[in-house]
C-alpha cells in the first residue's frame, strides 16, 4: 500500500502559498498521491483547477480528485479538464468520482439533483469514449483515460465499478467499514469478468497535534458533512489525532488490501503536513 | 430535565431507571398503558452473551435479572425423528414479567413515577410538558405513528403465521422442531424458563389447511397438544392472548425528531428468531443514557444523534440477519429434502452470522461429527470414518467424472487470443490454475464461432488449430494431479465484438475492428452498442451446429466437463429474457418459447458430448430487473433444464441487459444458488465471491451449493 496526502483545498484560508508548498513538499516527503476534495457551495478551491496548479509545481506525485461529484458537472466539460490535467501532469491524474450527495451543489451548478444516478453511469459510460475519439482533446496521456475510480456505497456503485471503472475509492471510516466495501467491489470486478483486481482506495482525517488542533479538525468535520444529519458526529470521531491513531489506521488499511490510502488535513496549516510526514516517514514501512 | 416515557415495556424502564439513576434530580415518569402486574407474554432470549453492558450499566438490576436466568447452551434440532444437537451458543432467558418486574422495582427505587392502566392517545400533550419525550410505546407506537412524516417509518409483514404460547413442559435447551403432518410442516421454537415458551409456526397454507381459522382456543390448543404430544409429554398449552399473527418488520428512516425520540419495537423490530427484540431495546436504552452522558443536558440535540449513531448500525446488522432467519423459517418446505444432518446445519448457519469456522470453535464435536456424516454422505457409502476433513474436501461425483474437492477455479474472459486461437498465455492460465489444487479448473468462456467472440481476441474452439492448444492444456493438467478441467462453451449475441475489457465493458469496437453481430432481437446491448441482427431460421440452424461442433472439439480435447453458458446477456440467455426476446416465432413470448433455443442447443450438444461426462449450465437466477426474469422464472428455467438432464446449475444473476439493478450484499449469489438448488433438488455451483475455505465449508455443508466458485488470495486466476 501507498499513503497519500491530502490537499487543503477545502479547508478556509487554503491560499496558493499554503496549496504549493504543500504540494511540493508532499512530492519530497514520502507521500506517493495528493489528493483533493470536491464542493461548491462551500469556501473550497475548485478540485481540477487545484490539481492543474499543482500539476505544475510538481513532477511525479500522482494527483487524485477523491472525491469529485461527477453529474454536478457536464461530461464533455468533466472529460475535457481531467484530460487536460492529465496532459499537464504527464498522466499523473486518477479521476475519483462519485455522486455527490449535496442537493445545494447541484442547485448551484443548474444541474437537476433527480434522476443524478442514472445520468452518473451514463456519464461513465461516455468518459472513456470521449478520452479516446478525435473530437473533444486533448487526448489524456494515460492509455485509456485518467486511471478512473468510482466512490460511493450503494448497490449500483459497485456496478459502475465493473463496468466502467479502474477501481474503487472507498469514502472514508474505520478498515472494517473499508473490507466491507472492498469485499463487494472485488466481488462485483470478478461478477463482471474484468481481468486483474479493482485498484482500491481509501481514505482518512487527521488533525496532528495539541488538543486545539484535534477540535478544530473536528468543528471543521461537523461543518463539511453537516448535511449527513447525526452521521457528521460519527465521522468526527474518526479524526485520527494521535501518531499511533495514524499509524494503526494505516496498518488497518494496508491489511485490508488497501492499494493506496489517503489521509486529507482538517487544520489548513503546513505543521500539519510537518506532523503527518514525520509519523510516515519514520513510523510506517511501506 | 422532564422527561416522559410512554410505554412501561423493558425498553422505557431501562431507559428510565439508567436515566434517573444517574440525575437524581430530573422528573422522569413512565406512562404504561396495561395494568402494573400484567404479565402479558411468556419468555424472552438473550441470544448471546453481551450482557456485560447490563452489568457495567446497573448492576443492581444486572443482579436480580441473572438470578432468575435460565442459562443454557446447547440447540437441539427435531427432524425427521432425529435429535441433533449443537452446543457452545450460550443463551440466557427471563419471563417477560420477572424482568418487568425487577426493572420496575429498580425504577421505584431510584425514584422514577409510574403510571399503570395510563393510556396516552394524544403524545403531543406529554411531549409539550416535558423537555423530551421518549416512545418506547412497542411495536404499534402510538408516538411514531403521532409523528410518522418525520419518523416516515416502513413496516412490512412477514408471510409466515404464528402464535406463541406456554407450558409447564421443561424444556432444557432452545429447541426447534420440525413436523410434518397432512396440513404442512410446522415449525416450533420452544426454549427454557419458569416456565418453557412454545412458539408455533407456519405457512399461511398450512394454516388454512389445519382450519385454524375456524378452531378456538381451545381446539388450537388441543391441536397442538396432540401434534407433538411426544414433546410435551402429557404437559398441556396455554395461551395468553390467543392469536395468530405475521411478524410485523419496522424500520424508521430517523429515530428522533425535535425532543422526541424512539426506543426498542417502536424503532425497529427483528424476527423472534434471532430473539434479539429486548436485547436491542436495552441496548438502545443505554446507548440513549450515554448520548446525555456525553453530550449533558445542553446539547439534547447532540446526545440523541449520538444514540441513532451508536445503535442504528448495530441494529440493522441484527435486521439483515433477522432477515435471512426469517426467510429461512418461512420457506422451510423448500429445505425438507435435505438429510437431517445437513438440514441442521443449514438451520444453524441460515443468518450468515455463524460459519463452519464458528461452529467449530462453538462445538467441536459437532462439527467432528458433522464432518464423518458429510464424508460418508459425499462418498454414498455407509462405512463411518473415525476422522473426515471437512465438506470441501470431500468429493464430488457429475455423471461418471469424480471431483477431488468443492472448490473451482474459473478465470473470467481475457482478450489476447488470435482469430480465435487461444493464446499462450490463456492456454499458460489454464494450465496454471488446474495445478493449484481446485477440484476443477474451468476455461474463461470460449467462442462457439468467429462471430461469437466477445472481442477479437477472445479465444474460441471453432477451428482444428483451436483444438489441438486447448488439448495441451488439458493434458498439463491431468499430468500434474487429479483436477479435472471443464470447459465453458458460448456464443456472446449480443454482447460481442467489443474491445477488451481492460477500461471498462461493452464497449463497441470502431467499425473498421468490427463484425456483424446476432442475437434473438434487435436489442443493442447498450445504448452505444451494435444493434444485432435477429436470428434467422438459417442462423439458427448454423449456431446449433456451431455449439455441437465445438462440443465434439472439447470432447476430443480431453476436456472432462462442459459448460454451456445460457447467462450474462449472452447469445443464449438472449433467448430466456423477456427484455431481449422479442420475437413473434415459436422461440419468443411465453416461457416455454423462449427456452426452446436453448434447449435445443443443449440437446444438439449432449448428443456429441460423451455420455459419462457431465453437462452443466451457467443459468441466470434473476434478471434484477422489472418484467425480466426473476427467481420464479429461474425455477422453471432451472427445472426443464434438469427434465433434459443437465448434470448441474451454475448459477449467476444479472447482466442480461445492462441496465440491470444487481444487489451487492456479499451473499445474494450464494442464496440464489442455495434456493434453486434446494427447491428444485439439483447439484449447483455457487458463483458468490468467495475466498476463503470456512466459506467453501460452510456453503458445502449447508447445501447452499455443491460446489463452490473460488477466488482465494494470492492466486491470481483472472490475471491475464
Amino acid at each position: 500500500m501507498q499513503v497519500g496526502i491530502g490537499l487543503p483545498n477545502t479547508l478556509t484560508g487554503a491560499d496558493a502559498d499554503l496549496t504549493l508548498s504543500w504540494a511540493k513538499r508532499a512530492e519530497a516527503g514520502p507521500f506517493s498521491s495528493i489528493g483533493v476534495f470536491d464542493r461548491i457551495v462551500y469556501d473550497s478551491l475548485d478540485p481540477l483547477s487545484t490539481l492543474a496548479v499543482c500539476a505544475g509545481a510538481t513532477e511525479d506525485i500522482r494527483l487524485a480528485t477523491s472525491i469529485v461529484a461527477g453529474p454536478v458537472r457536464s461530461t464533455g466539460l468533466l472529460a475535457k479538464k481531467a484530460a487536460t490535467v492529465d496532459v499537464l501532469s504527464d498522466g499523473r491524474l486518477t479521476l475519483g468520482v462519485a455522486l455527490g450527495a449535496r442537493r445545494e451543489d447541484y442547485e448551484a451548478a443548474n444541474a437537476e439533483f433527480r434522476g443524478r444516478g442514472s445520468r452518473f453511469t451514463k456519464q461513465l459510460d461516455e468518459l472513456r469514449d470521449i478520452w479516446q475519439s478525435d473530437e473533444i482533446g486533448p487526448d489524456p496521456v494515460q492509455e485509456g483515460g485518467p486511471e478512473l475510480l468510482i466512490g460511493g456505497s450503494s448497490d449500483p456503485t459497485y456496478k459502475r465499478v465493473g463496468r466502467y471503472g479502474d477501481g474503487y475509492i472507498h469514502g472514508g471510516g474505520p478498515p472494517r467499514a473499508f473490507a466491507k466495501e472492498a469485499e463487494k467491489a472485488r466481488g462485483a470486478w470478478n461478477e463482471e469478468g474484468r481481468p486483474g483486481d479493482p485498484t482500491l482506495w481509501g481514505h482518512g482525517y487527521f488533525a496532528l497535534g495539541d488538543d486545539e488542533a484535534a477540535e478544530k479538525g473536528r468543528e471543521y468535520l461537523l461543518d463539511y458533512y453537516e448535511f449527513t444529519g447525526p452521521f457528521a458526529e460519527r465521522i468526527a470521531d474518526g479524526l485520527l489525532t494521535t501518531p499511533q491513531e495514524v499509524i494503526q489506521f494505516v496498518r488497518g488499511y494496508e491489511e485490508e488490501g488497501c492499494d493506496e490510502l489517503l489521509l486529507f488535513p482538517t487544520v489548513p496549516d503546513i505543521e500539519q503536513y510537518e506532523r503527518l510526514e514525520t509519523v510516515i516517514e519514520n513510523e510506517w514501512d511501506a | 430535565m422532564d422527561i416522559n416515557v410512554i410505554g412501561g415495556g423493558p425498553g422505557g424502564l431501562y431507559a428510565s431507571l439508567l436515566l434517573q439513576k444517574e440525575h437524581p434530580d430530573w422528573d422522569i415518569t413512565v406512562y404504561e398503558r396495561d395494568p402494573k402486574d400484567n404479565t402479558y407474554g411468556w419468555g424472552i432470549v438473550f441470544s448471546d452473551s453481551t450482557l456485560s453492558a447490563l452489568r457495567e450499566a446497573d448492576y443492581k438490576s444486572h443482579d436480580r435479572i441473572t438470578e432468575k436466568f435460565a442459562l443454557w447452551d446447547p440447540i437441539d434440532i427435531h427432524y425427521e425423528g432425529e435429535r441433533i444437537r449443537c452446543g457452545g451458543h450460550t443463551f440466557s432467558g427471563i419471563m417477560r414479567s420477572d424482568l418487568k418486574d425487577i426493572l420496575r422495582e429498580r425504577c421505584a427505587e431510584v425514584g422514577v413515577e409510574m403510571y399503570w392502566d395510563h393510556n396516552v392517545d394524544n403524545p403531543e400533550e406529554y411531549r409539550d410538558d416535558a423537555d423530551l419525550l421518549i416512545g418506547a410505546d412497542g411495536l404499534n407506537s402510538t408516538t411514531r405513528e403521532t409523528w410518522e412524516d418525520q419518523f416516515k417509518p416502513r413496516m412490512k409483514m412477514g408471510d409466515a403465521k404464528f402464535a406463541w404460547f406456554g407450558t409447564e413442559k421443561p424444556f432444557d435447551v432452545f429447541t426447534f422442531i420440525f413436523r410434518e403432518n397432512e396440513h404442512g410442516l410446522w415449525r416450533v421454537h420452544a426454549y427454557p424458563g419458569r416456565k418453557s415458551t412454545f412458539i408455533v409456526e407456519c405457512t399461511e397454507e398450512t394454516w388454512e389447511a389445519a382450519g385454524l381459522d375456524e378452531k378456538d382456543e381451545e381446539e388450537g390448543l388441543a391441536y397442538f397438544e396432540d401434534l407433538f404430544s411426544d414433546h410435551l409429554q402429557g404437559y398441556e398449552l396455554e395461551s395468553k392472548l390467543y392469536s395468530w399473527r405475521h411478524f410485523p418488520i419496522v424500520k424508521n428512516r430517523t429515530w428522533s425528531h425535535d425532543n422526541v425520540v424512539l426506543l426498542g419495537d417502536a424503532a425497529h423490530t427483528a424476527h423472534f428468531s434471532v430473539g434479539a427484540g429486548t436485547k436491542m431495546a436495552l441496548e438502545d436504552a443505554i446507548a440513549l443514557y450515554e448520548g446525555f452522558e456525553e453530550y449533558g443536558t445542553d446539547n439534547m440535540q447532540g446526545a440523541l444523534n449520538w444514540y441513532e449513531k451508536e445503535r442504528r448500525p448495530r441494529v440493522e446488522g441484527i435486521q439483515e440477519a433477522a432477515t435471512q432467519s426469517r426467510k429461512y423459517f418461512e420457506q422451510t418446505e423448500r429445505y425438507t429434502d435435505l438429510p437431517p444432518e445437513q438440514f441442521a446445519f443449514n438451520l444453524l448457519t441460515r443468518s450468515g452470522k455463524i460459519s463452519y469456522d464458528e461452529l467449530k470453535i462453538r462445538d467441536g464435536d459437532y462439527t467432528d461429527n458433522f464432518d464423518r456424516w458429510y464424508a460418508q454422505y459425499a462418498d454414498g457409502g455407509n462405512e463411518s470414518q473415525a476422522v473426515a476433513t471437512p465438506p470441501m474436501f470431500q468429493p464430488f461425483t457429475l455423471a461418471d467424472v469424480t471431483l477431488s474437492n468443492r472448490a473451482v477455479f474459473a478465470p473470467g474472459p481475457s482478450s489476447v487470443g488470435t482469430s480465435g486461437h487461444p493464446a499462450s498465455e490463456q492456454i499458460q492460465r489454464l494450465a496454471d490454475i488446474g495445478t493449484d489444487g481446485a477440484g476443477l479448473a474451468m476455461t474463461e468462456p470460449v467462442a462457439v464461432s468467429a462471430r461469437g467472440r466477445i472481442s477479437p481476441g477472445t479465444p474460441g474452439i471453432y477451428e482444428e488449430g483451436h483444438l489441438d492448444a486447448w488439448a495441451d492444456a488439458v493434458s498439463a493438467v491431468h499430468d500434474a494431479g487429479d483436477t479435472k478441467v471443464g470447459i465453458e462453451l458460448f456464443h456472446a449475441g449480443q454482447r460481442a465484438a467489443t474491445k477488451p475489457r481492460e477500461y471498462g465493458l461493452d464497449r463497441p469496437l470502431s467499425d473498421g475492428d468490427s463484425w456483424d453481430i446476432i442475437s434473438a432481437s434487435a436489442t443493442p446491448y447498450t445504448g452505444r452498442s451494435q444493434t444485432p441482427t435477429p436470428m434467422d431460421d438459417d442462423d439458427l440452424e448454423r449456431v446449433r451446429a456451431q455449439f455441437a461442433d465445438a462440443a465434439q472439439r472439447a470432447a476430443d480435447a480431453g476436456f472432462d466437463v462442459l459448460q454451456l453458458n445460457m447467462a450474462h446477456g449472452y447469445l443464449l440467455s438472449s433467448f430466456l429474457s423477456p427484455l431481449t426476446n422479442e420475437r413473434d416465432d415459436e422461440y419468443g413470448g411465453s416461457l416455454e418459447n423462449r427456452l426452446r433455443y436453448p434447449l435445443e442447443v443443449f440437446e444438439e450438444v449432449r448428443a456429441v458430448w460423451p455420455d459419462d461426462k457431465p453437462i452443466t449450465v451457467k443459468i441466470p437466477a434473476t434478471d434484477w430487473r422489472p418484467n425480466g426474469n426473476n427467481l420464479g422464472d429461474a425455477f422453471q428455467i432451472g427445472r426443464q433444464l434438469d427434465e433434459y438432464g443437465v448434470d448441474l446449475m451454475t448459477v449467476v444473476a444479472g447482466q442480461t441487459t445492462s441496465n440491470d439493478r444487481p444487489r451487492f450484499d456479499t451473499d445474494v449469489l450464494a442464496r440464489h444458488s442455495e434456493q434453486i438448488r434446494n427447491e428444485l433438488n439439483v447439484p449447483t455451483m455457487t458463483t458468490n465471491y468467495i475466498t476463503s475455505t470456512d466459506e467453501i465449508n460452510t456453503q458445502v455443508g449447508s447445501g447452499t451449493g455443491d460446489l463452490c466458485h473460488w477466488y482465494p488470495p494470492n492466486t491470481d486466476i483472472n490475471s491475464l
